[in-house]
């Protein structure tokens, strides 16, 4: 293919994931920026150009070698949900903006510490970020026609141009905020676009080998059966081997969490915690799949070309050898991908800590103490830039001076042993308060010098000199002292080799040192923030322990020249609102100094926020001892503000309880209130119909005509028969639910009972034309007493009657057996019972309560009292709900 | 002319009595027996008092009050309240709404007819 065609494609491509970054930047909120699989696929920037060529180098050349550096991360996985989540909150309460800010913050805001992790991840990054770089400009080699062309100086090779593009993309999506720890989600939607091109394109090839070259698995598993070494490739030779398998898996696995572009992406852009449940079973799933075809494009790459050289990129070569210059370029994007996500992610990160943790603590602090807010975030900002693309050049250099001749495989593992050396402090110092930071320091050092002499070292050397006699005989021709195989042992793999003994001599030093060296307060502090993060994340700025004299408006200045006027003040005013402090607060405290620390973090790193604040602050040493007890003090506050907040909970329990008694009584009292008007009410009636009617009657000077006056008679007749009724209702009311009332029970027959009732009532109905019948004849006794039975039937059918319209009125009663009851029911075709009604009918007056202004027809107490005797007897009454015409009332009496 | 008396109350035994008294009293009297019927009446009739029992049955008496209060026809008439709800806030709430009595029940006949004289003149 014509290179400027291939270039022209690069262009577009890069063109496409500029408006991706672009959109998701935008769209910062969207649910297409924000899920599970976006942060599940963002983690797959594991896979770099190493995995997608390396791996099929080494299964080449070393057989099944490549798969435990995908083992670690899948056994991992599961661990996430309770390391990851640790790492994951407390870095987000603390604003952490890198694994080298983490590790400095959990030593107690070591600067020196946050360093040594910065130069670590740098001098571990950058050889992998060369290797990416590597493998653009080989695949780039093998893709164009111009093979013969050989670059001669950085100007005319593209992989120059490449890597400034690369750079430019970082610089101009990762320096967006002036805050480190907030999110890039422009770079996180690219990596995950990316993570779904390079496994879908990885896929199609190892389809199109597998089953379009060869005739599926089987057939290339027959034919590469038969070639020489054959064995050797597919299995474990011996205890060694096991011992290789071993630490390489302990490698991958520290490196899912250690690696500074997985730190960035696991932990840093983390936006839900709950993400982590769908990653951890994803993610290795991923991974699954991205090495199903790993071995066969191998075996098919070996059985084509005949030989291992350039086997990293069988996955290009054979297409092309066939003619198939579109899968290549296909091949060759997917490739592209990994590359970039890894470069993009990784510059970022690192960026990141050379900023935060080198340059800025190391000589800007004093220029952002005189600095007006804009130009200091324009300052971080420019230092970040300028990071970002002085990696990726160093990297370029790097790549050229060095990597040429070594594999992808090679550099990628070489990368993976020196990270590895921040394990112990890491892993460790989040579980074990002890741990301090010159043992950390200590560990690293010794770690890494190991890691660098047995493992970095012969490769130079031997890039430089072109001997391998360092190798051979080791320093000074001390056999003991061979790289590959100090104190003799030499059957492990120089990868391997190096983890062992530079982790070993790191882990007893960390260990050894943090039980001598006892660290100083503050590390002590953070340890126990840390290592409790759980409990302790209630306790958020109190959990820090700091003794001194701060004025709150020093501190303000600080904020303010990092933050700008308007953001100091608004987050100063929600840290008193917080804590309920006047706003006129002068003197901070332990909690104002650790919120101010963290809203510095993002931006300059906790180190250089803990020596701003410092530097306007006197700041007393506490020891050791205080530290501890003040701690103790504060968990004890916990504990006990859980008793008090449960004993608070009892009381308000309590307390509501008591208020719905004072309820029920006020309203007990309003009833009875209610009660007594109502009846003063239904007296007064009457008794004004009598006074009337009397005192015209009574006057001598009117000549009445008879007939009046027999009217007003007869109405004071019936208005006295009224006011007697109501006496005695009222009477049996009060009798009733005091309960005073003693029944006089009987065998009675409940069918005599009924006749009576009508019998009684017969002439009222009569009068109105309405008509009663009696379904059932059958004689039944049940115990009961008849004259309060026979005033509820009473009460029921003359009810009934009311509400009947004149001449077409007909009430049914009906009685039946039931479940040791009988059931006893009057139904009549009348107006009905509105449904609301349905349960304040049996209440005492209950129109007066729902119908205010309305005046109730007849006392009000008819059905209260029915219900009460019909309660007396044990039994229950209700009107029937849902009846269409009419209302029907039933009621029980029990037997046994 | 005779003076013009509307009863609006729902116990016919009081009603009767109070027809019986106005009538001697030489007083055009018009009978409801509630608030619905109260308001048919005096679309038709302009009454110079209305006496208004408070609690009955479909449109009560605050709304017939407010129904009169609201008519131009009926600015010239006057309003008694006659109910048995005696309570000091009721009667309050009575007057402000704007009737020009409240008498609570029982009541004496002959002192409801000279107040009701004396509240016409």
């Amino acid at each position: 293919m014509n290179s400027f065609t291939l270039i022209t494609i690069i262009i577009i491509y890069l063109a496409v994931l500029f408006y991706i970054a672009f959109f998701a930047e935008k769209k910062r909120q969207s649910k297409w920026v924000n899920n599970p699989y976006v942060y599940t696929l963002s983690l797959a920037v594991y896979c770099s150009a190493w995995t997608y060529y390396g791996s099929v180098g080494i299964a080449a050349t070393s057989g099944i070698l490549f798969l435990p550096i995908y083992l670690g991360p899948v056994i991992a996985a599961p661990l996430w949900i309770i390391v990851l989540r640790k790492i994951i909150r407390i870095s987000k309460q603390h604003k952490i903006s890198s694994i080298a800010d983490f590790i400095s913050l959990r030593y107690g805001n070591n600067r020196f510490l946050g360093a040594l992790v910065t130069v670590v991840c740098l001098f571990g990054t950058l050889p992998y970020i060369s290797l990416q770089l590597k493998a653009v400009s080989e695949t780039f080699e093998i893709m164009s026609d111009e093979t013969s062309y050989v670059s001669t100086s950085i100007f005319d090779d593209s992989t120059f141009y490449v890597a400034l593009l690369l750079a430019i993309f970082a610089a101009f999506f990762g320096t967006q905020n002036t805050d480190a720890s907030e999110k890039h989600k422009g770079i996180v939607a690219t990596v995950a676009f990316e993570s779904v091109l390079k496994l879908v394109f990885f896929f199609i090839i190892g389809g199109y080998i597998t089953f379009y070259l060869f005739d599926g698995t089987t057939d290339i598993y027959n034919k590469i059966s038969k070639t020489e070494n054959f064995k050797e490739l597919t299995t474990l030779s011996g205890l060694e081997d096991g011992f290789n398998w071993f630490f390489m898996i302990a490698l991958s696995f520290m490196s899912i969490f250690l690696l500074p572009r997985q730190f960035q992406v696991t932990v840093l852009e983390n936006n839900r915690e709950k993400h982590l449940k769908k990653a951890i079973w994803l993610f290795p799933l991923y991974l699954l799949l991205f090495n199903i075809f790993v071995i066969f494009i191998a075996w098919a790459g070996k059985l084509t070309f005949g030989t291992t050289k350039n086997a990293e990129y069988y996955s290009l070569l054979l297409p092309l050898e066939n003619g198939n210059s579109f899968l290549a370029t296909l091949v060759f994007l997917g490739g592209f991908s990994a590359v970039i996500s890894m470069v993009v992610v990784s510059t970022l990160a690192l960026s990141t800590m050379v900023s935060n943790n080198l340059i800025i603590p190391y000589g800007f602090l004093d220029k952002f103490i005189k600095n007006q807010p804009e130009r200091n975030s324009k300052y971080i900002k420019n230092i970040r830039r300028i990071s970002i693309f002085s990696i990726i050049i160093f990297a370029y250099f790097f790549y050229v001076s060095f990597s040429k001749e070594l594999s992808l495989f090679s550099i990628g593992l070489i990368s993976f042993v020196i990270i590895a050396q921040l394990a112990p402090s890491f892993f460790i110092g989040l579980f074990w308060n002890r741990g301090s930071s010159r043992a950390a320091i200590i560990g690293i050092i010794i770690g890494f010098f190991i890691a660098s002499y047995s493992l970095v070292l012969p490769f130079i050397l031997q890039a430089i000199t072109g001997k391998a006699d360092f190798t051979q005989y080791g320093l000074f021709g001390i056999e003991a002292l061979r790289p590959n195989a100090l104190f003799g042992i030499d059957f492990l793999s120089p990868p391997a080799h190096a983890f062992f003994w530079s982790l070993t001599f790191n882990l007893m030093s960390y260990l050894v040192f943090s039980l001598v060296s006892k660290g100083n307060y503050r590390e002590r502090n953070y340890a126990e923030m840390f290592v409790d993060s759980r409990s302790f994340t209630s306790l958020q700025e109190s959990a820090f322990v700091w003794k001194g004299e701060a004025y709150v408006s020093d501190i303000k200045n600080v904020l303010v020249r990092f933050l700008g006027d308007e953001r100091a003040t608004r987050a100063l005013k929600i840290f008193f609102m917080k804590y309920k402090l006047p706003s006129d607060t002068q003197l901070g405290d332990a909690r104002l100094i650790n919120f101010s620390e963290k809203l510095l973090t993002g931006s300059i790193g906790s180190a250089s926020a803990k020596i701003l604040i410092a530097s306007v602050v006197k700041e007393e040493q506490i020891s050791l001892v205080e530290v501890l007890k003040i701690l103790e003090e504060s968990k004890e506050n916990i504990v006990n503000n859980k008793v008090l907040l449960e004993k608070s909970n009892e009381l308000s329990q309590l307390s509501s309880k008591l208020k719905d008694a004072n309820k029920e009584l006020i309203s007990k009292d309003k009833q009875k209130d209610e009660f007594l008007d109502t009846v003063a009410h239904e007296l007064k009636t009457p008794i004004t119909g009598i006074r009337a009617a009397t005192e015209l009657l009574m006057d001598e000077e009117d000549d009445m005509p008879k007939e009046v006056k027999a009217q007003f008679l007869k109405n004071i007749l019936q208005d006295s028969e009224r006011l007697g009724r109501l006496i005695h209702n009222i009477l049996d009311f009060e009798k009733l639910e005091t309960g005073r009332l003693h029944l006089d029970l009987e065998y009675v027959d409940i069918q005599k009972t009924i006749s009576k009732a009508i019998g009684s009532i017969t002439q009222i109905a009569t009068k109105k034309g309405v008509k009663i019948v009696v379904k059932n004849l059958h004689t039944f006794k049940v115990n009961y007493d008849e004259d309060r039975i026979l005033q509820v039937l009473t009460n029921l059918i003359s009810n009934s009657i009311k509400f009947c319209q004149q001449e077409t009125g007909k009430i049914e009663i009906d009685y039946k057996l039931g479940n040791a009851v009988v059931e006893i029911s009057v139904t009549d075709n009348g107006k009905g019972i509105p449904e609301e009604d349905h349960e304040f009918i049996f209440d005492k007056f209950y129109q007066s309560k729902h119908q205010n202004t309305r005046k109730p027809q007849g006392s009000g107490l008819g059905l209260a009292i029915t219900k009460q005797i019909v309660d007396k007897h044990n039994g229950e009454i209700w009107a029937k709900k849902g009846v269409k015409n009419g209302a029907t009332f039933v009621f029980t009496i029990p037997f046994k | 002319m005779k003076k013009k008396i509307l009863i609006v109350d729902d116990e016919p035994n009081i009603v009767m009595s109070l027809e019986y008294a106005f009538k001697k009293q030489n007083f055009e009297v018009y009978i409801a027996r509630d608030g619905s019927e109260a308001l048919e009446i005096l679309k038709h009739q302009t009454a110079n008092i209305v006496l208004l029992d408070i609690m009955m049955p479909n449109v009560d008496g605050y709304k017939t009050l407010r129904y009169i209060k609201n008519t131009v026809s009926l600015k010239d008439t006057k309003v008694v309240f006659l109910t048995a709800k005696n309570k000091a806030s009721d009667i309050e709430k009575g007057l402000k709404l704007g009737a020009d009595k409240y008498l609570t029940k029982p009541f004496s006949v002959k002192k409801l007819v000279s107040e009701i004289l004396e509240l016409l003149n």
